[in-house]
């Protein structure tokens, strides 16, 4: 039995820029001056960009393609195109079964329908019957965790149960395939969790899932195949850790001249114990590749390790010479290669590492190239911040705290 | 594996949407109004307020007494042509006014005009019944010519479905057709036999009915007031017109649907 849900054969789509006429007060001299001015200046050429460029994949039943990429890569049309709300101008997209779209879950509520009222509005235009929704509301309620708030007019929610609600309806539709475009972003820690489980629970029911999402967390966690969009084109595809590495190293490695320097940081790889990868477990053991090259002869070099949190934040530093190594003397052409191994105890989240190339004992900087790779954490703790502290709790119950467990 | 959501048919799916659109369009009118459900008979009952008062300001100008059957027949006219305004009004609106729904879910678009007709028809429902009382009260009406009315009111509803489903696609591509319909609208009212008989236009009185609406109201307030059988011709001409409108309006929504998402 062919087992592909979703077809996408050499889909393009062209969109248009430039002028529009989005009024008839507008196209109508337009026209008269067409008509008149025969031979005078042409209109201004629609500006025409192809958004998506000859995009081919297939996925299984039960799978789930993560797919990624930059602002403008395409992801969204992409989206678009599979949810049959844009057409392609080449190619053709198939889908055997039901498809629903969770795309921004706001777009079907009405400020002044009640959390209930919406519940059977947003569901009904999701593709559920009434008979469906009234069996699935507790369950679409329990979910939101919105109880209490189902006769409340949904514009007196806050953006957070608004969004809630939504994804609640959203992940009881059901569909053979589910479109899912950022909608895990929404909510707080707890409710961003129970979506995960939901997604989870959704893929193994068998609904395939077409995934879009910055979070490279996410897609790394529940894909089990993943796609790099840039300028429209498939520039990668495959296991998930390997494509979101791809894009990591694509959008982090501008472009780096490093032609007028003496020494630079030729290479920066981060491997575990079983070669190189972006996804590791908190407490895991890393090592962190950097190869050195030198155009001229340089003397006590020393090379600085950084470590970033995703917001570029410096949050770690080393150096080879504090590390109580010998300085680096490099010939003319030569090639360096030091190794670090690190401990990642760190918080779930995205960080960037980084290596700086500093001579030894006047501190001149040579290369500096950071962010150079990024690195997914993954714990079992849910905590905040960049260290993990491991946290565990050993007393949780009335009375006073027990001496020598709090504050002396 | 069960899937939750049984397979059902199109067509159930589409009637649900239409369903569900127009009941959240009735809901809020409703619910941001403290009139509550008045407000569906208040816009007829002024359209019939300004038809009576037009019609007492011609009697007063031909010196004639205005009696019960003419104020009865512009009422019966009245609540229709209300109905069919608000209906255009709403449907062409009614794409731009869902243009997140447009750009964000599939959905077949026609339910947008569709519903929007939809919830008029509601308004129509309840201010027909209220003239309904208000005319058993007066002894005007029940004859046989009333078997007339639902083919009239049909075909009505068809020529607001058509044209809406037209309006509603042409006002996405040119935002300022909105415009235009509500003055042509506002203005249709003097060249359609609303607030005075069709006789009135004399010689000119098949021009005037060859505004599709007209020959339905003419023909609704006959059987209602008068009781006698609407005009064959014209009716069939009206309901032609009202079905070809239709088919029009359906193929260029069709034709038209591809671009919305990427011009609205």
């Amino acid at each position: 039995m062919d087992d592909t849900t979703v077809a996408v054969e050499h889909v393009s789509k062209k969109f248009r820029r430039g002028e529009l006429h989005d009024s008839l007060r507008d196209l109508v001299p337009a026209l008269v001056r067409r008509a008149v001015r025969r031979t005078g200046r042409p209109e201004l050429a629609a500006r025409e960009f192809w958004a998506l460029d000859d995009v081919s994949f297939t996925v299984g039943r039960g799978e789930a393609l993560g797919v990624v990429g930059g602002n403008g890569a395409g992801k969204s049309t992409l989206l678009k195109l599979l949810g049959r709300i844009l057409r392609p101008t080449r190619g053709a997209v198939r889908i055997h079964g039901r498809l629903s779209a969770l795309i921004e879950v706001s777009a079907g509520f009405h400020p002044d329908l009640t959390g209930r009222e919406n519940v059977y509005l947003y569901g009904t235009i999701l593709g559920m019957s009434r008979q469906d929704i009234r069996r699935r509301f507790d369950a679409i309620v329990g979910f939101s965790g919105l109880e209490e708030f189902m006769d409340t007019p949904v514009k007196r929610y806050s953006s957070g149960m608004f969004a809630r609600l939504g994804f609640s309806v959203a992940a009881h539709v059901d569909p053979d395939v589910l479109l899912v475009d950022e909608v895990l972003s929404v909510g707080d820690l707890v409710f961003q969790r129970r979506c995960m489980e939901r997604m989870r629970e959704v893929i193994r029911q068998g609904t395939t899932v077409l995934f879009v999402s910055h979070n490279l967390r996410a897609v790394n966690d529940l894909c089990s195949r993943a796609l790099l969009l840039d300028h429209g084109r498939v520039t990668a595809a495959g296991a998930p850790a390997e494509v979101t590495q791809a894009y990591l190293l694509a959008s982090l490695a501008g472009r780096r001249d490093v032609d007028g320097r003496d020494a630079h940081i030729a290479r920066i790889t981060v491997r575990g114990a079983d070669g190189p990868r972006t996804l590791f477990q908190a407490g895991e053991r890393a090592w962190v590749d950097v190869e050195l090259a030198a155009r001229t002869a340089c003397e006590r070099l020393s090379v600085s390790l950084v470590v970033q949190d995703g917001n570029a934040q410096q949050v770690f530093d080393t150096s080879t010479e504090r590390l109580g190594q010998r300085p680096i003397d490099l010939q003319a052409g030569g090639i360096f290669r030091c190794s670090v191994q690190l401990d990642l105890h760190l918080a779930p989240g995205t960080f960037h590492l980084g290596a700086i190339l500093k001579r030894y004992d006047i501190e001149r900087e040579y290369d500096r190239w950071a962010p150079a790779a990024s690195i997914v954490i993954e714990s079992d703790r849910d905590v905040r911040g960049v260290a993990n502290l491991y946290p565990r709790v050993v007393a949780f119950e009335p009375g006073p705290a027990s001496p020598g467990s709090g504050r002396p | 594996m069960t899937r939750g959501v049984s397979g059902r048919g199109r067509l159930a799916r589409w009637w649900d949407l239409v369903a569900m659109l127009a009941w959240r369009d009735i809901r809020i009118k409703y619910k941001q109004s403290v009139m509550g459900f008045l407000w569906a008979i208040l816009m007829p009952a002024l359209v019939v307020g300004a038809g009576v008062a037009v019609q007492y300001g011609l009697g007063w100008y031909a010196g004639r007494q205005v009696d019960t059957r003419n104020l009865a027949a512009v009422a019966v006219k009245s609540v229709p042509w209300a109905f069919f305004v608000a209906s255009l009004r709403f449907a062409t609106n009614s794409l731009i006014a869902n243009s997140e729904l447009v750009t964000k879910v599939y959905l077949p678009r026609e339910v947008f005009p569709v519903a929007a007709v939809l919830s008029q028809f509601a308004d129509f429902g309840v201010a027909s019944l209220v003239l309904i009382v208000i005319l058993a009260f007066t002894g005007v009406g029940a004859s046989v010519a009333l078997v007339w009315v639902p083919l009239l009111v049909l075909g009505l509803v068809a020529l607001c479905l058509g044209l809406g489903m037209f309006l509603s696609a042409a006002a996405l591509f040119f935002r300022d057709v909105k415009y235009l319909v509500d003055v042509v609208i506002t203005f249709a009212v003097f060249f359609t036999p609303v607030f005075y008989p069709v006789e009135i236009f004399g010689r000119h009185a098949s021009a005037a009915l060859l505004n599709p609406v007209a020959p339905l109201l003419v023909g609704l307030a006959g059987a209602v007031v008068g009781g006698r059988p609407p005009d064959p011709g014209w009716t069939a001409y009206a309901l032609g017109v009202a079905a070809a409108c239709c088919a029009g309006g359906v193929l260029a929504f069709r034709r038209l649907e591809p671009w919305f998402a990427e011009r609205i």
